[in-house]
């Protein structure tokens, strides 16, 4: 064989390679990283966190380069601790956490690192308990619930805590250790952080445990309200009564601080380096004056006026860093 | 005369042999009917997976769903150009790597590796051990050395292209080397004796003579590479980025890990988007394994 | 009369240097083994290092995301689990693709060959995450739970077994196609001429002739499912639990290795180490499955050839 026979297929070979990067280079968005002044921003933000703020997160990203198109934005969802300890190691610019950052393990790793942050409450939220259609239970006190889900728990459906509710076999869903909403949850309920029982089928995502939740006829979990917002139709709510009756979560019982003990904070920690560049500060100053519209977005409960002009408050502190 | 004909014959004298019993003309159609019953089902099966990827996707295909990029908030306005442009970006980082690396090592191990040395026998060992490890020890190994440790890229685009490029690699090899050794000896002894070089022989005869089974091989290997899913969760391609990769080294998704992220997120109105993503690789592999078989029909020597 | 012994001419060191940079290249792929088994090597040392292996190898409770004294490495579910889902996909796959090879080497037509071979290698090839959508979306809630109304979890084994023997199933019917054909006729004919039926001639002359290469299709396939990574991580769910309840889900190596890493967990830690622990684990378990393939093609292999 000459060379005159193979010569086309690897000419159709590198033309075609050639095509599609050329095609991909006219789709390019072309980042350039470092800033321009004057209207055209650009550059990257690293965040990371929570998993239950990155929704929020995402969609103010999304909103954010409608009219700044040239940031890239990425968010991950490590976990609220896990996003800590890239912050404190420099890695993101912003951290994502669905509870405060831990005084005596975190605050000293940031300290020690030198890096200074800001707290700025972004929007609230609750911990929704749920389950399956099928299991129908309209209200559980917080008694029940620390029997169903205590370390050591033998409780294997609901009517072992409450022989008026279905006796269906429990399929129990929670975050892993390394989520805000686990400590939170346990903090509250159980009375210690990280202290639960073993047998659940446990996911850093939120998404397989509203999945499994929803697939399961005795299906019982909990996470981020927002997550059962959206998929309200094939989950049922549970309320918790926590000694004044009982509450089912909501935009309004969770602003008001009704639905306890499980309403909490959203935070968003951006580092005061971050802060030092325009994209970063522009990012910010949009997620604090639009985050009712961003939270609509994102199906999350938004700020109440006076928590409003708090983070605005937290947010100029922050440039300085604490 | 076959043993048909003999059978054929010696049935004709009737007498000495036994007719089919109808027992045994029982378990005939018994195995048939199994047999076929299973095909049916296994065919149905698979057809029903294609068949429900394209209910669900196709009224999902447009231009905006190639154009647009992964939405959040508006979940209908979704689209795979970020995990599209991601995709194409490996296979092309794949083919750099692995077509040299890949036809090097086949020319080594054919012409010039002598068997009885160990080393040499351990490197076809190697490859073959290769082949058959899962697709996550690849992804293993890049997290371990490329994405952090020595080489410590981060997780980026980089990144993903070298982890699949060398899951691949064995399958590349043993292709281009069985491209290689169909070339007959003629070729390589009638350069030789008219005075070429051992390595002018390889270039201008041997290689061109096995091209076309070298391009098929690469071909099918590069489809393999860009179906793969497990390798670049490890590596951290990153989920529903509004973002094409600029550069190398940057953070990057591609198809499969865009399906899978709308596959197994919890608000189902994603599920016709990961559907839709489906098709659009399934026809890029499809485009794929059909220029592979183009070309070796075409092109293929008939020495 | 010059002398006929070897000199070094330029061209010859071009050709030396030549061989050199060709081996360099084929030594990549050695480097590419050293350094899988270096880096499983190195964290699997360091896990035991906190964990006794003891504990790892005969503990029944894998438990890692928990925290405290909850907190459990045990690895026997996670192969439990892995060989459970096998088995239920190796139940599906190998009659199926036996029966398939059988039909379209012995029983079908050269023209039926021809269309279907392609097909077969074109499903071989499908991304194993189609796979996965299919058996989330469609396979457990239409088919599992409302054609054959069988209570089953979101996430149980049942679907995701089945799943993984249809993806199995073109890969074996591949190869112990090739490897039913590749008996040569005279095997055919002479059975034939001896009065026996397609039946017999199928199955106790070509299959046992061709057994070879059929077990090592199985293999193959086995190796395969015992590997895949992510329809156990889509359909299986995330517990690695002991048992044979089908209806539940459980977790394979290969999907605990991929759930684990996706949460970007600091390097160092025990989350860390127990990704390469478990890799380590998958990765001997597949160098033997193929080992033992090798074996067996070789000590099997009948002398017709």
């Amino acid at each position: 064989m000459t060379s005159k026979t193979y010569k086309p297929v690897l000419a159709a070979f590198a033309a075609a390679l050639a095509l599609g990067a050329a095609a991909c280079g006219s789709n390019d968005e072309g980042s350039a990283s470092g800033s321009t002044g004057g209207g055209k921003l650009s550059g990257k933000i690293a965040i990371d966190g929570s998993s239950t703020v990155a929704p929020f997160t995402q969609a103010a990203a999304e909103l954010f380069n409608e009219e700044n198109p040239d940031v890239q934005i990425t968010v991950g969802t490590s976990g609220t601790g896990g996003g800590f300890e890239k912050f404190c190691a420099g890695e993101t610019d912003i951290s994502d956490a669905s509870r405060p950052i831990k005084d005596d393990e975190e605050v000293p790793v940031c300290k020690k690192a030198g890096v200074k942050y800001g707290q700025v409450q972004v929007a609230n939220d609750g911990i929704a308990v749920v389950t399956n259609k099928a299991l129908t239970v309209d209200c559980l006190t917080t008694d029940q619930l620390k029997q169903v889900w205590n370390k050591g728990s033998k409780v294997k459906s609901l009517a072992d805590v409450d022989p008026k509710l279905p006796d269906t076999p429990l399929s129990l869903y929670g975050p892993g250790t390394d989520s805000g909403t686990f400590d939170f949850f346990t903090g509250e309920i159980n009375g210690e952080e990280g202290v639960t029982r073993e047998d659940y089928e446990p996911s850093e995502d939120d998404n397989q445990l509203v999945t499994g939740v929803e697939g399961d006829d005795g299906g019982l979990g909990y996470f981020g309200f927002s997550y059962y917002e959206g998929a309200q139709d094939q989950l049922n709510l549970v309320g918790v009564d926590s000694g004044d009756g009982c509450v089912k979560p909501s935009t309004a019982t969770i602003q008001d601080g009704s639905y306890k003990p499980l309403a909490r904070p959203l935070f968003m920690y951006p580092s005061a380096k971050a802060m030092a560049r325009p994209e970063v500060k522009a990012f910010m100053e949009f997620v604090i004056a639009n985050q009712q519209d961003i939270a609509e977005a994102a199906k999350i409960v938004p700020l109440t006026e006076a928590q409003a002009g708090e983070a605005k408050t937290e947010l100029q502190n922050a440039e300085q860093g604490s | 005369m076959t043993g048909a004909q003999m059978a054929s014959r010696a049935r004709a004298r009737t007498s000495v042999l036994p007719r089919p019993s109808t027992g045994s003309r029982v378990a005939d159609l018994a195995f048939r009917a199994v047999m076929y019953l299973s095909i049916a089902v296994g065919f149905a099966g698979l057809g029903a997976i294609l068949f429900d990827v394209a209910r669900d996707g196709l009224p999902r295909l447009s231009w905006e769903f190639i154009t647009n990029f992964p939405s959040r908030i508006i979940p209908e306005r979704s689209g795979i150009q970020s995990a599209l442009v991601g995709t194409l970006y490996l296979m092309a980082i794949c083919a750099v790597l692995v077509v040299p690396l890949g036809v090097a090592t086949a020319v080594y191990l054919e012409e010039y590796a002598d068997r009885r040395r160990w080393w040499n026998r351990m490197i076809e060992v190697n490859i073959q051990n290769l082949a058959a490890v899962p697709s996550v020890v690849y992804g293993i190994l890049g997290l371990a050395f490329i994405v952090r440790g020595p080489l410590s890229m981060g997780r980026v685009l980089l990144a993903g292209g070298i982890t699949l490029s060398l899951l691949v690699l064995p399958v590349v090899i043993i292709v281009a080397r069985e491209a290689i050794r169909a070339v007959p000896p003629s070729i390589r002894e009638g350069s030789l004796a008219l005075g070429a070089t051992k390595w002018q022989t390889i270039w201008k005869q041997v290689l061109p003579g096995a091209i076309a089974g070298i391009a098929t091989g690469v071909i099918l290997a590069l489809s393999r590479a860009i179906g793969e899913t497990a390798p670049l969760l490890i590596i951290g391609a990153a989920v529903s980025p509004r973002f094409n990769p600029g550069s190398l080294f940057d953070s990057f998704t591609a198809l499969p890990i865009q399906i899978f992220g709308w596959t197994t997120d919890a608000d189902r109105e994603f599920v016709s988007a990961a559907a839709g993503a489906i098709l659009v690789l399934m026809a890029i592999l499809v485009v794929m394994n059909s220029i592979a078989i183009f070309l070796r029909n075409r092109y293929e020597q008939k020495w | 009369m010059t002398s006929l012994a070897y000199t070094r001419t330029r061209r010859s060191v071009g050709e030396q240097a030549i061989k050199y940079a060709l081996l360099a290249a084929a030594a990549v792929s050695v480097l590419t083994t050293v350094l899988i088994v270096l880096s499983l090597l190195r964290e699997t040392v360091s896990f035991f290092g906190d964990v006794p292996i003891g504990a790892f190898l005969f503990g029944t409770k894998w438990t890692p995301l928990l925290g405290g004294d909850q907190q459990s490495f045990g690895v026997i579910p996670l192969l439990t689990g892995t060989l459970y889902l096998t088995a239920i996909g190796l139940l599906v796959a190998v009659p199926l693709g036996l029966l398939a090879a059988i039909y379209l080497s012995e029983y079908a037509s050269p023209r039926v060959r021809k269309v279907v071979k392609p097909v077969l290698e074109l499903l071989a090839g499908v991304p194993t995450i189609v796979f996965g959508y299919f058996a989330l979306t469609y396979f457990t809630p239409t088919i599992l739970k409302g054609f054959f109304g069988i209570e089953v979890n979101q996430f149980n084994a049942l679907s995701a077994g089945i799943i993984l023997g249809l993806l199995v199933l073109p890969t074996i019917a591949s190869v112990a196609e090739d490897a039913l054909s590749a008996v040569p006729a005279s095997l055919r004919e002479g059975a034939y001429g001896l009065g026996a039926s397609k039946l017999q001639v199928s199955l106790r002359v070509v299959f046992p002739a061709a057994l070879s290469g059929v077990v090592a299709a199985l293999i193959l396939g086995a190796s395969r499912a015992v590997g895949e990574t992510v329809i156990i991580l889509v359909a299986g769910g995330q517990v690695a639990r002991l048992g044979l309840d089908p209806t539940v889900g459980y977790q394979s190596m290969a999907a605990f290795i991929a759930a684990t890493a996706r949460g970007d967990i600091p390097t160092g830690s025990i989350k860390y180490e127990t990704i390469f622990v478990v890799g380590m684990a998958l990765f001997v378990i597949t160098l033997t499955l193929n080992a033992l393939s090798i074996r067996l093609v070789n000590r099997y292999r009948q002398v017709y050839e």
